[in-house]
């Protein structure tokens, strides 16, 4: 093939070398931007200590931190028992279950938002105006995510054999999915957990529309008056991200069965569909 | 019977969230483009068709077509310059995990990433000013549509790679020998053979680089704070300001183009996909 003759390595490398540019270049700039000293010159770390300085930015972080963390759970409490309890005893409802999960890609959270305020009015009559009241929302918004991540973990085990096995010894449903099942899914449920969390903390369309302050929300307001802060609150949400996909990477790795893709093909698959908060 | 319901109470949950936080907005947007106070009227519809609306249509969809061909093309060189490496090279690995990480990287984030390198302060803007003396950022053309294809190429190519990259697979290294035994040429095998086959997948990718662009929104909203060019930025406006046009509830009827046009392209992907995937899996 073409790769081969020296031409075609110089060609292969030189249009590496222009995507490394394109794709790495922007990423650089960030943190070159964010500790430049615009006024004096030099360096200054001031817009990444208003991370925590900055009253509202840091307000900001943590709602969105506890908007991830209660979306997690809440998405694991409630899709995985369905999940598990549509292949034991409900089979008839895994395709309408497999759909309701994977809809989300189709329909944009623009569109969400649009048709919210009615739900919202409710939701906010009973539990009070709080940007925590995003998790419901949010819970559909990484739906496919976590569907995609766990039914990947479930169909990797004997979950019929487990369960009757865990049955038969006197276990409730309960304990069987808490102590028998989930410790077997335990790295699609990691998957999951992280996937939503990078979809959480960067999701901008419905918090804004909403008129939330999250921190992605946050990030774009301070952006008018103070673009290193803003700049450095971005690669922050960024390396974030990329270190959870990282740790994911490794985690996942050693338990994959060795038919299963190259694990870094096998993680990134969740993010291949749109619907992404872009 | 009663063993079914019981058997589907703890699906209930997951039945119930769904239903009040996807499918009662979604079915709101759409009952609210035809009703206005309860009363069937197609005033809303209408307005699709006014100039303001139709320029944001128009623009919308040459920023997803031109972001969708760019990416699509661009995105399969890449595939291709990683998929004929050795599959267990760092490279092939790193640049995948790249892209599944970049595919996501849309947003606010990505807005900013764009504001810091050729934005009026951006980092390369000031380089070139400093060693060529051109104005990179002059015109604020980064706020407009042109800016706007460039800052989605970014997170259109990684999405192609991911999609495309199994295609290429699939493409089986007997079906090239076999090829080259009766006598074909390179070319000729790409031509006669690659290319066939990886057209429906090339095809599909498309579609799905088209929908992911025009659902877009985050990025435009941080980039673009004043005006509407696009759909998504017409329906902020429609929301934010409750009357564009003299039309309140405008923003149910620009939200039921946007579910139309996007389920329309998803319904033309998977048909691509089913395709693709009888002979290259």
């Amino acid at each position: 093939m073409r790769g081969k003759t020296l031409g075609g390595k110089v060609f292969r490398g030189a249009l590496l070398a222009a995507f490394g540019l394109f794709f790495l270049f922007p990423l650089y700039a960030m943190a070159d931007f964010s500790t430049r000293n615009l006024l004096a010159g030099g360096r200054t770390m001031a817009a990444w200590k208003n991370l925590i300085t900055d009253d509202a930015l840091y307000q900001a972080i943590v709602i969105s931190l506890l908007l991830a963390v209660f979306t997690v759970v809440l998405m694991l409490l409630i899709l995985v028992p369905t999940m598990i309890w549509v292949r034991l005893r409900a089979p008839w409802a895994k395709g309408v279950v497999e759909f309701l999960c994977l809809l989300p890609l189709t329909i944009p959270a623009l569109v969400i938002v649009v048709g919210l305020r009615n739900v919202y009015l409710w939701v906010t009559y009973f539990l009070g105006e709080s940007a925590l009241t995003l998790t419901f929302v949010y819970v559909v918004l990484v739906l496919p995510f976590a569907y995609r991540a766990i039914d990947a973990a479930l169909s990797a085990i004997d979950l019929k054999t487990l369960s009757e096995a865990a049955r038969s010894l006197g276990a409730g449903w309960l304990t069987t999915i808490a102590r028998v099942v989930v410790p077997n899914i335990w790295s699609g449920i990691l998957s999951a957990a992280f996937i939503s969390i990078a979809v959480v903390l960067g999701e901008y369309t419905i918090a804004s529309l909403s008129g939330y302050e999250t921190l992605q929300v946050q990030i774009v307001l301070i952006g008018k008056s103070d673009g290193p802060t803003s700049v450095a609150a971005s690669l922050a949400t960024l390396v974030f991200g990329f270190v959870l996909l990282l740790i994911l990477a490794l985690v996942t790795r050693g338990r994959r069965r060795p038919t299963a893709a190259d694990p870094a093909v096998a993680t990134p698959t969740p993010a291949t569909q749109p619907g992404v908060p872009t | 019977m009663s063993r079914r319901i019981r058997e589907s109470l703890p699906l209930l949950p997951f039945f119930a969230l769904v239903t009040i936080f996807l499918i009662v907005p979604t079915a709101t947007v759409i009952v609210s483009a035809f009703f206005v106070d309860g009363v069937f009227s197609l005033a809303r519809i209408a307005a699709l068709f006014s100039d303001t609306a139709l320029s944001a249509l128009w623009k919308s969809v040459l920023l997803s077509a031109s972001t969708a061909i760019i990416g699509a093309v661009l995105g399969a060189v890449l595939a291709w310059l990683i998929v004929s490496s050795a599959p267990t090279s760092v490279l092939r690995r790193a640049v995948i995990s790249l892209c599944s990480v970049l595919a996501q990287f849309g947003g606010v984030a990505l807005a900013f990433a764009f504001l810091a390198t050729i934005g009026l302060n951006g980092v390369l803007t000031l380089w070139v000013q400093e060693h060529f003396g051109w104005n990179l950022a002059g015109s604020g053309w980064l706020y407009s549509l042109t800016g706007l294809i460039l800052v989605y190429t970014y997170f259109q190519i990684p999405l192609m790679v991911i999609v495309f990259v199994p295609a290429l697979e699939g493409l089986r290294e007997q079906w090239r020998e076999a090829a080259v035994s009766l006598g074909a040429s390179t070319f000729q095998y790409w031509r006669q053979v690659a290319v066939p086959l990886l057209t429906p997948a090339f095809l599909g990718s498309f579609l799905l680089l088209f929908a992911n662009a025009f659902a877009a929104y985050a990025t435009a909203a941080a980039l673009v704070s004043q005006g509407s060019p696009i759909l998504p930025l017409l329906i902020r406006a429609a929301l934010t300001s409750e009357v564009v046009l003299g039309q309140s509830g405008f923003a149910y009827a620009l939200a039921l183009e946007m579910i139309v046009i996007v389920a329309a392209v998803m319904i033309a992907y998977n048909a691509l996909v089913r395709r693709t995937a009888r002979w290259l899996q």
